[in-house]
């Protein structure tokens, strides 16, 4: 058992001007399960491609797997020997069959030319009950769940032969039930010798399952613990070097009359029964786990989908959306969860990706857009934010994550809303951009705007809201006062719940 | 059961046999084995040329080079058997002109593929080059006066019956040529990996590459498959109208495109069968049979084929909406 | 490649035909003469560009404009010749050719609206939606003619498309009107930049309020409306109207585009690089013509050019990465 089969020893990478990996060494035995930890652009994804042969280390990287230093490695070596990734996307084919997708690239690298359906479906039947799972073969993989998915991409490794997993993000999108069967599958492979690397920021996850975790910042190997040794708290300093200290944060809110008021509103097989109130100046938290509901709440209270009864009140009046840009002109703004496809236009100058929800407001008489408004308005929010970019014209998709979200920011706070619903704002940020994006929140309702915050990290929502309410399978349970609720207590809720 | 309901294939056979009980009303010409033969003789070049878009829009690209490059092969074919038409045999023109084809569609496959250049604007420059060329080195001569064998292929039929006129009609071998190809094409689709590896390819590009299918290959393989079609279209063309002329098929590609798409191919690729193909082509086929056995005068033709078009697409579309998931968000479909 | 670069790169290359052109054919080329007959032949393939253009930004396309300007003008011109005697309606007919041009337009823009409707409200792609479209109007338009040409038109109509103001011909005017327009709806209404946006990321724009099926709608009732006012001009020129001119132009109307800087995937792409491509299509035209160079040839040069171009840019794009990554 105790026998590496991948290790890493001096392994650098360079681009134009930058380090993506500072002379990093690792080590993975069999038959481990080992979790590697790293903020966004700490240089996860290039020591994994690195180890999946996509992407050549800097000269004077030493490669040994199986105790052979291996040179000129590539991808098609990485999976001769038994390594395989998923990636966050899965890498399927939506328009095949489950069975087609676990064992049709098997016939590809066998060379054969024909088809054979029978045994196909036994290569991919074996595959499943290896780890204990059954899934429809004859169905598509585009109509199946994602966590049914990714069952897919593991027994599609399986087949190849695997003896070294990197499975990237795997529960991103999973419901708490999904993850623990997807936990549960990579035990059992580890029973079986199989190695498997782990990349993840749910750190309870992380620490649930892992043998040891490596821990990576700034393109550097921090250190590899063994994780009875290490606690979320402990993690999170070594991943970001600073210990996370929330400045108290002290609102007053007026109770008198709420801006948005929701009643039992319910959405089939979406959420239910959900109500509550949000006041001006107030941040509201929620939180719960994927699947819980959230952000399909949020879209209704958007106008994105229509709930199918309840009602919604804004300012006293009940409102029917029939699309987010009644509840745009009604005040109400949405940072949307998926930044990179919903809230942003990547290849567009930042400048657009701010002016867009406001174009109507900078026109003349002639119904053409003033420039100078334009310009003025642009470097306006570019400077309140400190959007950090060289010029607007540049495309957004070369700004941080940290600035990005400063721009989808400036957008929504461009409308003037009454009601802002962020949803997973700092997903994939900094820290420190992270606490500045908190800063941001803080000042927006100090002019009297209600938020509603929904984020699964739990200190984020303790610091910050004013109230946080639980959502569990579309109902809401619980409501926690911040003031007196320490974050072991809310995660243990949340843990428990069932 | 219900499954047959989720798929494409049985609208459009419930449309073609709707279709075909109205316009029996009608004219009780339309449902004779005699009508139907020769329906299906005369459609046989817009059959095998779906053969060939079948698989391109499979892959998840287009060719609406194809009446281009057939213009090509045909034109060279019919050349030879002006000057040496009795050295030659049937097997041997279509195998010239599938190879010309092949050719054709493999320069089509290295420019989309090395150049990443999107699979319309490529082919919509071949097509220009192709039929540009050809109609200046043929000086836009029709060519006809083929050697007797030729045009005596033509009339064979694999059986032979009599209507009541006396007059003898059959199951053309045209038409067995264009069903071998169908055949051909649905073994390689269902039950080779090259057939399989083209749908993963137009199912994810990328997860196909990751997955270390030969992307190159398989962009060969479906356009020099399109072309190779081309090719046996032409022949079939010159056998059908015993001339050939350099503009008589450049025009009709997107009739052709649009018969495929009927029977369920989608232009984003992954999804078709030669099933749903041969239904397509047999609507158009149908359609016009039947506006003529109907007395609409010929030139209402184009209007009902771009109605069939778009209802019948359109309906596809907005099936396929409705049954989606009940994700919420409006679908990144990037055109 | 940023903007400035590409319009100085299309400068370059105008010039460069320029003197190529003018050196294969001498004195022939530089003559007024030869300026004005490509400032009369350019407008309308200029003009139905543009109707090309606007939707290749929304990251679709319009196989149907040519069909759509083949359909208005059959209709303008069975209005004209419905045997109403012009000189009733005014000077030259003005009058007739006034209705007869507003009902071409209606009809071009009315085909637009259902193209855009098909795109955006059911969801059809644009390639199907105007491909079914497109052989839809081009049957409607054998019916109405049979096949046959309709020709003869008043006066007041063949100014249009044969006069000039000041030397400079009316269709060159019409053409740059056009171009004008679009630049400016374009580059300075909010609607030109939500048509950029869209053709981008469509799902950040529904987020973020834009109304994407308004959008999609006024881009492809714009682009018949243009297709009807292309009609206006070629029908003049030729003094006639068929269901089938200018079948070629779709091959170049895509080239003229993809040239002038528009990118294939849509969000980009600006009028003055549209024009500039286009001047530099015609002096070729002009100058092979002159050279005495077949139509096909030309037609298969188009081709190889378009290609080129393409392979050129991607070069060009691989360079970049390769620069960034190092």
């Amino acid at each position: 058992m105790a026998e590496p089969f991948l290790t890493l020893k001096n392994v650098s990478k360079h681009y134009a001007g930058v380090t993506a990996l500072d002379n990093v060494n690792f080590e993975i035995f069999k038959g481990e399960i080992h979790c590697l930890v790293g903020e966004n652009g700490s240089g996860k994804s290039t020591m994994i491609k690195i180890i999946a042969g996509t992407v050549p280390p800097d000269p004077g990287a030493i490669i040994q797997i199986e105790g052979q230093t291996v040179h000129g490695f590539h991808a098609i070596d990485a999976i001769h020997r038994g390594i395989q990734v998923i990636y966050q996307d899965l890498s399927l084919f939506p328009n095949l069959t489950v069975a087609e997708n676990i064992a049709l690239g098997q016939f590809v690298a066998a060379g054969s030319k024909m088809i054979n359906w029978k045994e196909l479906r036994q290569i991919a039947e074996r595959a499943m009950a290896r780890i204990n799972i059954r899934l429809p073969l004859d169905a598509l993989v585009g109509e199946i769940s994602i966590a049914d998915q990714q069952l897919v991409a593991i027994c599609r490794a399986l087949v190849h032969g695997v003896k070294l997993l990197i499975m990237d993000e795997p529960t991103a999108s999973l419901t708490r039930k999904e993850v623990n069967a997807l936990l549960s599958v990579a035990l059992d492979m580890r029973s079986k010798g199989i190695s498997i690397i782990f990349v993840s920021h749910k750190l309870n996850e992380v620490l649930q399952i892992a043998d040891r975790v490596s821990v990576i910042r700034d393109g550097k190997i921090v250190g590899t613990y063994p994780s009875t040794e290490l606690n979320t708290e402990k993690l999170t300093h070594l991943m970001t070097g600073k210990k996370l200290e929330y400045k108290p944060f002290v609102r007053i809110v007026n109770q008198e009359k709420p801006v948005l008021e929701v009643h039992q509103l319910s959405k089939r097989s979406q959420y239910r029964d959900i109500s509550f109130k949000l006041y001006p100046g107030e941040i509201l938290g929620i939180t719960g786990l994927l699947g819980s509901g959230r952000t399909e709440l949020a879209l209704s209270l958007f106008g994105v989908t229509s709930p199918d009864s309840g009602e919604i009140l804004f300012e006293g009046q009940p409102v029917k959306f029939r699309s987010n840009r009644d509840a745009m002109g009604m005040g109400i703004g949405y940072v949307p969860e998926d930044r990179l496809v919903q809230g942003l236009i990547m290849n567009q100058s930042v400048g657009k990706n701010i002016a867009i929800t406001t174009l109507d407001n900078l026109v003349n008489h002639f119904g053409l857009i003033d420039r100078n408004k334009l310009r003025n308005t642009i470097h306006r929010w570019v400077e309140n934010l400190a959007i950090k970019v060289p010029s607007v014209e540049s495309p957004v998709q070369t700004l941080s994550g940290g600035n990005q979200q400063r721009v989808v920011l400036s957008k929504w706070i461009a409308t003037n809303p009454k009601v802002l619903i962020l949803d997973g704002p700092t997903i994939g940020i900094d820290v420190a951009a992270k606490f500045a994006i908190h800063e941001i929140i803080r000042n927006l309702v100090k002019q009297g705007i209600a938020i509603i915050l929904i984020s699964d990290e739990i200190p984020e929502v303790l610091n910050n809201a004013n109230r946080v309410l639980v959502m569990h399978k579309g109902r809401l349970v619980a409501e926690f006062d911040p003031s007196n609720t320490s974050p072991d207590e809310l995660q243990n809720f949340m843990d428990t719940i069932e | 059961m219900k499954k047959i309901f989720s798929y494409h294939e049985t609208y459009v056979l419930i449309a073609v046999v709707i279709l075909s009980i109205v316009i029996t009303l009608v004219n009780p010409d339309f449902l004779t084995l005699e009508n139907l033969f020769g329906l299906l003789r005369s459609y046989a070049l817009m059959g095998t040329f779906a053969v060939g878009v079948l698989f391109v829009l499979i892959s998840g690209g287009i060719d609406i080079s194809f009446t281009a490059i057939a213009t090509i092969t045909g034109y060279t074919v019919a050349v030879l058997l002006l000057k040496a038409g009795d050295k030659l045999n049937i097997v041997l023109i279509f195998l010239i002109a599938g190879l010309i084809g092949v050719a054709l569609g493999m320069i089509n496959a290295a420019i989309i593929y090395f150049f990443r250049i999107p699979s319309i604007i490529t082919t919509i420059a071949t097509m220009n080059i192709y039929y540009g060329i050809l109609t200046v080195l043929s000086q836009g001569k029709w060519l006809y006066g083929f050697p007797q064998w030729f045009s005596d292929f033509a009339e064979i039929n694999v059986f032979t019956l009599t209507n009541r006129g006396g007059t003898p009609y059959g199951f053309s071998l045209i038409t067995l040529i264009w069903f071998a190809a169908m055949l051909l094409g649905w073994f390689i689709l269902r039950y080779t990996i090259i057939g399989r590896s083209v749908y993963a390819m137009g199912g994810n590009m990328a997860s196909a590459h990751r997955a270390g299918f030969n992307l190159m290959g398989l962009h060969l393989f479906v356009y020099s498959s399109m072309g190779f079609m081309a090719g046996i279209a032409s022949v079939i063309q010159a056998l059908l109208v015993q001339t050939v002329a350099p503009n008589a098929l450049v025009g009709k590609e997107l009739d052709v495109i649009a018969a495929v798409v009927l029977g369920g191919a989608s232009l984003s690729g992954g999804t078709g069968s030669m099933f749903g193909t041969f239904l397509g082509v047999s609507l158009i086929a149908i359609l016009g049979n039947g506006l003529t056995l109907m007395h609409v005068p010929s030139f209402w033709y184009k209007v009902f084929i771009g109605l069939t078009i778009l209802l019948s697409v359109g309906a596809s579309t907005y099936r396929r909406r409705l049954f989606s998931r009940q994700r919420v968000i409006i679908e990144e479909e990037v055109r | 490649m940023s903007k400035a670069s590409e319009f100085s790169v299309l400068l370059l290359v105008l010039i460069g035909v320029l003197v190529l052109m003018s050196l294969l054919n001498g004195s022939n080329f530089l003559s007024l003469n030869n300026f004005q007959s490509m400032a009369f032949q350019m407008p309308e393939l200029g003009i139905l560009s543009l109707a090309m253009m606007i939707t290749m930004l929304t990251s679709g396309i319009n196989l149907s404009i040519i069909a759509t300007a083949n359909l208005a003008g059959i209709i303008m011109a069975m209005i004209m010749t419905s045997g109403i005697a012009p000189e009733t309606t005014g000077p030259g007919g003005v009058g007739l050719v006034l209705i007869a041009i507003i009902a071409g337009l209606f009809v071009s823009t009315l085909v637009g609206v259902l193209n855009g409707a098909l795109i955006a409200f059911v969801d059809m792609s644009p390639i199907l939606a105007t491909l079914g479209t497109m052989i839809m109007v081009s049957g409607i338009a054998i019916v109405l003619t049979k096949g046959y040409v309709i020709s003869g038109f008043p006066v007041a109509m063949q100014v249009i498309g044969n006069g000039n103001v000041g030397g400079i011909p009316v269709p060159i005017l019409i053409f740059l009107a056009c171009a004008s327009i679009m630049g400016v709806i374009l580059q300075h209404t909010p609607l030109g930049m939500r048509i950029y946006l869209i053709g981008s990321n469509p799902v950040a724009c529904h987020y973020s309020g834009v109304n994407n099926r308004s959008v999609i709608l006024r881009t492809y009732l714009i682009s018949g409306l243009y297709s009807g006012i292309a009609s206006v001009v070629m029908i003049s020129r030729f003094n006639s109207a068929k269901a089938d001119y200018g079948e070629s132009y779709l091959l170049l109307t895509v080239l003229a585009s993809v040239l002038g800087g528009v990118s294939a995937a849509g969000g980009f792409g600006r009028v003055s690089g549209l024009v500039l491509a286009l001047i530099i299509l015609q002096m070729i035209s002009s100058g092979l013509n002159l050279m005495g160079v077949s139509n096909f040839l030309t037609i298969a040069l188009w081709g190889m050019v378009l290609i080129f171009v393409m392979v050129v840019k991607y070069l060009i794009e691989r360079y970049q990465e390769r620069r960034y990554m190092t």
